[in-house]
């Protein structure tokens, strides 16, 4: 007599993860762009704005290089999410998402599942755009614990936008939900200190980058590469809200395709 | 042009721009975009005004160049995702038991982008311009700006036509987008040409043609009228246009024979 192994949510984030990191090892469409993206951000913005460095008042020790850094590792750690939100609606799509929401025992673990590739497929396209930084000279002032801190800073970031996106795909079940995932990810992350520090901005720009949770994050990382950490515990309690908040929002969404059928 | 062509392109231009207009899909994002773009960037590096060297004091005035290129390039993906559909869906493979011209069929493609073009042209400058940015060339300027704008959005449209031709996919032609976004950072977007101190940048920069077509618009925004740089503008635009046809033209002969 055999004896079935009990089906748990990790036995199925397993499974989804190993397939979802298949797919986006094998498949250049997938894999290039996410790892050149970054690459060409950080590029044009530390390459093409090197000048704002010696805007006047413009004081960040570590230099431009690393004062954009902080911001193209954030937001490949956010648009990593998104990217993974894509491949959850495609699948949903084809009908692949709906084959594993019959096989699975604990669906809850498809979505962890598409979070642990999206983590992985970050930290892929983070080891690259250190080097590529590193090689083009960016200053690092802080210790190894702050550049850990750091990079735990971009996995909730990570979290928190595959589990926005995860939400979105799991309702709209189509790649059509694409700029809905991306556009407000893309806003929010622009509407914070992207070119300089939150000081040297007035105006309309100034209020709502103030109000931007993103601020806070961006300030804490580039705090951290600097070795002056600033805004720590606030950035920490942001990206877990963000994460938490988004993981009920994705659950909804779960919910929602359950309900579809 | 004999009455036969003429016919031909003024019924496939009156598709393509009816189809363009009915797709707020195309049309929403070429506008709302680039003017996100535009106030984030006039709002963030406003201090760059103050570096010793800069043109003006109003960086609005500076990067409002940026989102004409930024609609050229929505018009890549609207003039191939178009054709790409018409593959598709099979509808080339109709025109072509027709004795449609291949000249008619690309230039009538390229309406829904002079019309996109005319209309982002339009809204950009009335953007900027209500919300501050100065023109130094004055209302005559305006016509140029639109000229030049609808110049380089034609000329990127052949790009999208030829990509349609070439892959037949309109996921591939979608996939041009950031190559195309790469051209338009690794340029002088954000800063002028002598202000880009790193020096691969400014290399990359000085020989990539989407630095000339910003001076162009920057000319007559900042300047006034610099004979100099409308020129390269109009001539880049000319160069890009005659290649883009050129190379769908021989997709366009590709593909009837594959098909």
């Amino acid at each position: 007599m055999s004896t079935a192994t009990p089906v748990t949510r990790l036995t199925v984030a397993r499974a989804v993860a190993w397939r979802s990191i298949h797919n986006f090892l094998t498949n250049p469409a997938f894999f290039f762009p996410a790892i050149l993206f970054p690459l060409f951000f950080f590029v044009s913005f530390a390459g093409g704005l090197a000048a704002i460095g010696d805007v006047p008042g413009f004081d960040f020790p570590s230099g431009y290089t690393a004062f954009q850094f902080v911001f193209v590792l954030l937001q490949s750690a956010a648009f990593g999410g998104v990217f993974t939100g894509f491949a959850m609606a495609r699948d949903f799509e084809t009908g692949f998402g709906r084959r594993y929401m019959l096989a699975a025992g604990r669906r809850s673990g498809i979505v962890l599942g598409y979070a642990l590739a999206a983590i992985f497929r970050s930290f892929l396209t983070w080891a690259i755009l250190t080097a590529v930084a590193l090689v083009a000279g960016m200053e690092v002032g802080g210790s190894a614990g702050e550049i850990v801190a750091l990079y735990a800073l971009a996995v909730l970031v990570n979290v928190a936008a595959t589990m926005w996106a995860a939400g979105v795909a799991l309702r709209v079940r189509s790649i059509q939900g694409g700029p809905l995932m991306q556009f407000p990810v893309f806003l929010i992350l622009f509407l914070a200190p992207v070119y300089v520090p939150l000081d040297l901005l007035s105006g309309w720009i100034h209020t709502v980058a103030s109000i931007n949770p993103v601020t806070a994050l961006l300030e804490a990382g580039r705090g951290f590469i600097s070795g002056d950490p600033v805004l720590v515990a606030a950035a920490f309690a942001i990206g877990l809200a963000l994460s938490v908040l988004f993981a009920l929002w994705a659950r909804g969404g779960l919910r929602s395709a359950e309900a579809a059928g | 042009m004999n009455p036969g062509l003429r016919t031909q392109v003024t019924q496939l231009a009156r598709r393509s721009a009816l189809r363009t207009m009915r797709q707020p899909a195309q049309i929403v994002p070429a506008l709302v975009f680039p003017m996100f773009l535009l106030a984030v960037n006039a709002g963030g590096l406003k201090d760059a005004t103050n570096l010793p060297g800069f043109p003006t004091d109003s960086y609005l005035t500076f990067i409002l160049a940026v989102p004409f290129i930024q609609g050229a390039l929505f018009s890549v993906m609207n003039s191939g995702t178009d054709l790409a559909r018409d593959i598709e869906t099979g509808f080339l493979n109709r025109l072509a038991l027709t004795p449609l011209r291949g000249f008619a069929l690309l230039s009538g493609l390229l309406a829904g982008a002079f019309l996109l073009g005319v209309v982002q042209a339009i809204v950009y400058l009335a953007v900027g311009l209500i919300a501050g940015a100065e023109l130094a060339a004055g209302p005559a300027g305006v016509l140029v700006i639109l000229a030049l704008s609808v110049s380089i959005t034609v000329a990127f449209g052949t790009i999208g036509l030829f990509a349609a031709l070439r892959f037949g996919s309109g996921e591939a032609v979608q996939g041009l987008f950031p190559v195309f976004f790469v051209f338009l950072f690794l340029s002088a977007m954000a800063l002028p040409l002598d202000l880009l101190t790193t020096d691969w940048f400014h290399t990359i920069a000085s020989i990539n043609p989407i630095t000339y077509l910003l001076e162009a618009f920057r000319s007559l925004l900042i300047e006034g009228w610099n004979i100099g740089d409308l020129a390269l503008g109009f001539a880049i635009a000319a160069a890009i246009f005659v290649l883009g046809m050129a190379a769908a033209t021989s997709a366009l002969k590709t593909r009837l024979v594959r098909t």
